[in-house]
């Protein structure tokens, strides 16, 4: 049987990686973005394994919600990404500053 | 008996919402027509409804369930009982009186429609007030009558004096208020409940009970929680020391004075204190509080309608002393005499308002006695029955007064109550008070020289029937409702259980077994008839025979006529104390709490600091989103960290 | 250990090495689109994992709705975008130390909170092996659309909320090019089409 801490230690590792990737590829929206989803399923994978270790489908139910929130979250990212690119032929991040006080 | 009730009420209503809203589009004849249809239709009713109370039929009932909160519900019911019942006739009758009166004296006046609209709201929120169930119905309509008074009184609103007059009032009825919402706060407190029934049935546990002040102060709950009642009485009624607020409510139309500051609204206090006389009979230091405060106001006030010269001005100074009256008889415990003053007084001093302002509408808005004279000539109709209700007035035998005060002054000589000895020698002395004062008024307005100039001379004539027509209405009960009512309401057989009869000594006991016509011949034995007699040869004196007499009268005392004019100096004292007080104290608040502590630290100081901090926060919104990330994760990581040391 | 307890194992660690392998790649790889296809690979994992502990549904629905739609909207977006990779790179060595460091820091934190007992998960009993007639999705069904179904409604206008953001923001009106409007094609009437006009013949002995 498979303990729950492998799967927490795999959440945990995947959740790094993502938060690795958000400092490394700091300019690139588009990997930005996929770190989200990295991020989000590391979170899914701890709800999945604690589900199943509790016996308790609640954690499954939250990660449909998550899964649903997600898509909305991904399809507006990647719409704003479009327009992004739209107005500056750009997905650079160091080019957004104008949230800049 | 439910939906009688219900109609009675909603009848004025329904007139006041169609006068109020759409009443400019109709028109003068058609808001007449509605409002004074109504006010039939709801005077039949009332009519019909102590009927059906004759008969033996009650009514406690809620009809509409405002909102539960709490597990309290917060009704709207109606007590139909022998004493609402009656005083929503009376109340209707005299409405319907002075609806009828107004189309001729608001005649010429361009907001008479307002003017209807305002009278119908009265008579509604009156009715509300005397029928319903519950103290909180009760004092939406307390406050309900005392908005349309307010209203009322500033009716003539380019008038400076006038609005100041509605400020007065609005203002000193304000301090009756506060310590009658704190007697129904502490009503609920104790009752748990706002409703009479439920109330009355919990006073004789709350008897003996006692309620801490602090400072190691101990009262009963009863007495604090009568006096704090009697308080808002006492402003709505206008007793000392909240009185000064209805001579100066004279500046409102005369049939405003007569339905409002005289028959109606101002006996709501003395309603309150009847409607609440189980609770009374349990706090006898309350009653010794009523009972003086209540004689204290008859003769004082009285008093003061001797020096006054304008004609409603002493008409006011007499309602004032009448209500001490009533006060008194209801201190005495003798709560019916009370009410049965409060009825026969509705009638004759609507009357003699009304008479008046007839008076007033012939002397072309004159209101100054001292420009009158001989006027018995010109206005017989107004004559006949002025006199009528100044006979009334002066409680002169076979008048409808006469039963009523003096059967309360005996009462009250009888009553057990601390303090009766004295309250009964001021009562009598009063009835000498009233009869000078009603009599001076009666001689120097309809006998004696014509004052009045040339000008007006020529027009003095009476009124048309719209005038003339209450007049006589309001006449007949004034002669005849003493002799109606007598026996019935002193004996006790009216009423019923609907006014408490106290524990000990009831004054009322020897009235039990006395018919009207035994009372009118016993008049010769009392004291009061003497004094008034005495009051009438003192009038007659000074201001038929002797003119020159008072004026060198006053010559003589002049220090005393100086303190008469000025009320006691009452109202100098309160502009001086109170209200110069609040002057400071605003003043204070305004230029410091308000313009230094409010605007300086709390609105541009909040301001000022906001924009500060801004400029130091915006340093750090460089509006990267790597970097925003990066803040976050290493919070995160921080956190992180805090939470396993923590744990 | 039974075999297929030994099964099981094999299989969570074979496939989650190549979830995290795959996922550093995702970070690390020079052009976006291989980063979304490695991103496909980590889901595929995941979804072999969630299936491999029970929640199968879950791990179907990962990748129809999450690989088939959102990642492949993913793709189509980054294929479609004209980016500059090489000025995308920048910086990538410097800041890659200090990625490392937090990313490590964070993971000991998390590990350490799983084995330190500070939540009491650590040791938690094995679950019940499931038996056969139980049925994972009808009992997510039945949550979802019983105790759950407001949420799942509200779920549903999340996503089309979603959904009229997404059009709204990438929706433009283009000038200059030409296209039909159907709505117009369909209500049009004769007299939009054809003018009758009668001419005046000109008068005779007119100037022209």
């Amino acid at each position: 049987m498979i303990p729950l801490d492998d799967y927490l230690i795999l959440g945990a590792i995947l959740f790094a990686l993502a938060v690795m990737g958000l400092f490394i590829n700091r300019k690139n929206l588009v990997v930005l973005l996929m770190c989200v989803e990295l991020i989000l399923l590391a979170v899914n994978i701890n709800f999945v394994a604690f589900s199943r270790y509790l016996m308790n489908r609640e954690g499954q139910v939250f990660v449909f919600f998550v899964l649903t929130v997600a898509a909305a979250e991904s399809a507006i990212g990647l719409a704003l990404l479009v327009v992004v690119f739209r107005h500056r032929q750009s997905i650079n991040v160091q080019d957004l500053d104008q949230l800049k006080g | 008996m439910a939906s009688l009730a219900l109609w009675v009420v909603l009848a004025p209503l329904l007139a006041a919402l169609v006068t109020g809203l759409a009443g400019i589009h109709l028109g003068r004849r058609l808001t007449h027509a509605l409002t004074i249809i109504c006010v039939l239709a709801s005077c039949i009713l009332a009519f019909l409804m102590l009927l059906q109370v004759l008969a033996g039929a009650r009514l406690d009932a809620p009809v509409y369930t405002w909102m539960v909160s709490g597990g309290i519900p917060f009704q709207i019911g109606f007590l139909v009982d022998p004493l609402s019942a009656l005083l929503a006739l009376v109340v209707t009758f005299v409405s319907l009186a002075v609806h009828v009166y107004s189309i001729g004296y608001m005649a010429d006046d361009p907001g008479d429609v307002r003017f209807f609209g305002y009278i119908s709201l009265f008579t509604f929120a009156m009715l509300l007030l005397v029928l319903a169930n519950n103290f909180l119905q009760l004092f939406i309509g307390w406050e309900g009558v005392g908005l349309v008074s307010y209203l009322l009184i500033g009716f003539w609103f380019e008038k400076p004096t006038a609005t100041a007059a509605a400020l007065k009032a609005f203002l000193v009825n304000r301090i009756g208020d506060l310590g009658f919402i704190l007697g129904i706060a502490m009503v609920f407190r104790y009752a748990g409940s706002l409703s009479y029934a439920t109330f009355f049935a919990r006073v004789p546990d709350l008897a003996g009970m006692t309620v801490a002040l602090g400072f190691g102060w101990h009262v009963q709950v009863l007495t604090l929680m009568g006096l704090l009642l009697f308080v808002g009485a006492m402003g709505k009624s206008a007793q000392i020391p909240l009185h000064v607020w209805l001579p100066d409510s004279m500046e409102g139309p005369t049939p405003i004075s007569a339905l409002i500051h005289a028959a109606t609204m101002v006996t709501a206090g003395v309603y309150l204190v009847a409607r609440l006389s189980p609770l009374y009979i349990h706090a006898p230091e309350a009653l010794s509080v009523i009972l003086v405060i209540g004689s204290l106001t008859a003769f004082f006030m009285g008093i003061l309608g001797i020096v006054a010269t304008d004609i409603k001005r002493v008409i006011a100074y007499s309602t004032l002393s009448q209500l001490g009256y009533m006060m008194a008889g209801l201190g005495a415990t003798a709560f019916a005499a009370g009410i049965f003053h409060l009825v026969t007084h509705a009638f004759f001093k609507a009357l003699l308002f009304l008479g008046a302002g007839s008076v007033i509408l012939a002397m072309h808005h004159e209101q100054d006695m001292r420009k009158m004279g001989g006027l018995r000539k010109y206005l017989p109709v107004t004559y006949a029955t002025f006199l009528v209700g100044a006979l009334a007035l002066v409680a002169f035998p076979g008048f409808s007064g006469y039963f009523s005060k003096d059967a309360l002054i005996d009462a009250v000589g009888q009553s057990p109550v601390p303090g009766a000895a004295f309250a009964h020698v001021l009562l009598l002395l009063s009835v000498f008070v009233t009869a000078l004062y009603t009599f001076r008024m009666l001689f120097m307005v309809f006998h004696g020289p014509e004052r009045m100039d040339a000008h007006t001379r020529e027009h003095l004539h009476e009124r048309p029937w719209v005038v003339t027509l209450p007049l006589v209405l309001l006449a007949l009960p004034a002669l005849a409702v003493g002799w109606i009512l007598f026996h019935p309401l002193l004996g006790g057989s009216f009423f019923g259980t609907a006014l408490a009869t106290p524990a000990g000594i009831n004054p009322l006991a020897s009235f039990a077994h006395l018919s009207a016509w035994r009372f009118f011949l016993d008049a010769w034995d009392a004291p009061s008839f003497y004094l008034m007699l005495a009051g009438l040869a003192v009038a007659a004196y000074g201001y038929l025979w002797r003119p020159e007499w008072p004026g060198r009268l006053v010559a003589r005392i002049r220090p005393l006529y100086g303190l008469l004019v000025q009320g006691y100096y009452f109202d100098a004292v309160y502009l001086h104390l109170g209200a110069a007080g609040s002057v400071l104290l605003g003043r204070r608040l305004w230029k410091w709490g308000d313009e230094q502590a409010i605007d300086g630290v709390g609105v541009n100081g909040t301001a000022s600091r906001i924009g500060w901090l801004g400029t130091l926060v915006r340093k750090l919104q460089t509006g990267f989103l790597y970097q925003y990330a990066f803040t976050m994760v290493a919070a995160l990581v921080v956190l992180v960290f805090w939470a396993l040391v923590r744990y | 250990m039974n075999p297929a307890g030994w099964i099981k194992e094999g299989v969570f660690w074979v496939f989650g090495t190549i979830l995290v392998v795959s996922a550093f790649r995702v970070i690390t790889v020079r052009h976006p689109v291989h980063a979304a296809l490695f991103l496909v690979l980590c889901f595929f994992n995941t979804a072999v994992l969630w299936i491999l502990s029970g929640a199968e549904f879950l791990g179907i629905i990962l990748i129809l709705i999450y690989v088939g739609a959102v990642l492949v909207l993913l793709l189509f977006v980054v294929m479609m975008l004209d980016v500059e990779i090489e000025k995308l790179r920048e910086g990538f060595v410097r800041y890659a130390p200090v990625g490392a460091v937090v990313g490590l820091i964070l993971v000991l934190e998390l590990v350490y909170v799983f084995w330190a007992h500070a939540l009491g998960f650590h040791g938690l009993a094995a679950p019940v092996p499931v038996t056969a007639g139980h049925d994972n999705t009808r009992a997510l069904g039945t949550l979802l659309y019983r105790r759950d179904l407001y949420p799942f409604e509200l779920a549903g206008m999340i996503l089309l909320v979603g959904l009229i953001a997404a059009i709204l923001l990438t929706l433009r009106r283009r000038t200059g090019i030409q296209s039909q409007n159907p709505g117009d094609q369909v209500r049009v009437q004769a007299r939009h089409r054809i003018r009758l006009v009668s001419p005046k013949p000109p008068r005779r002995g007119a100037p022209t």
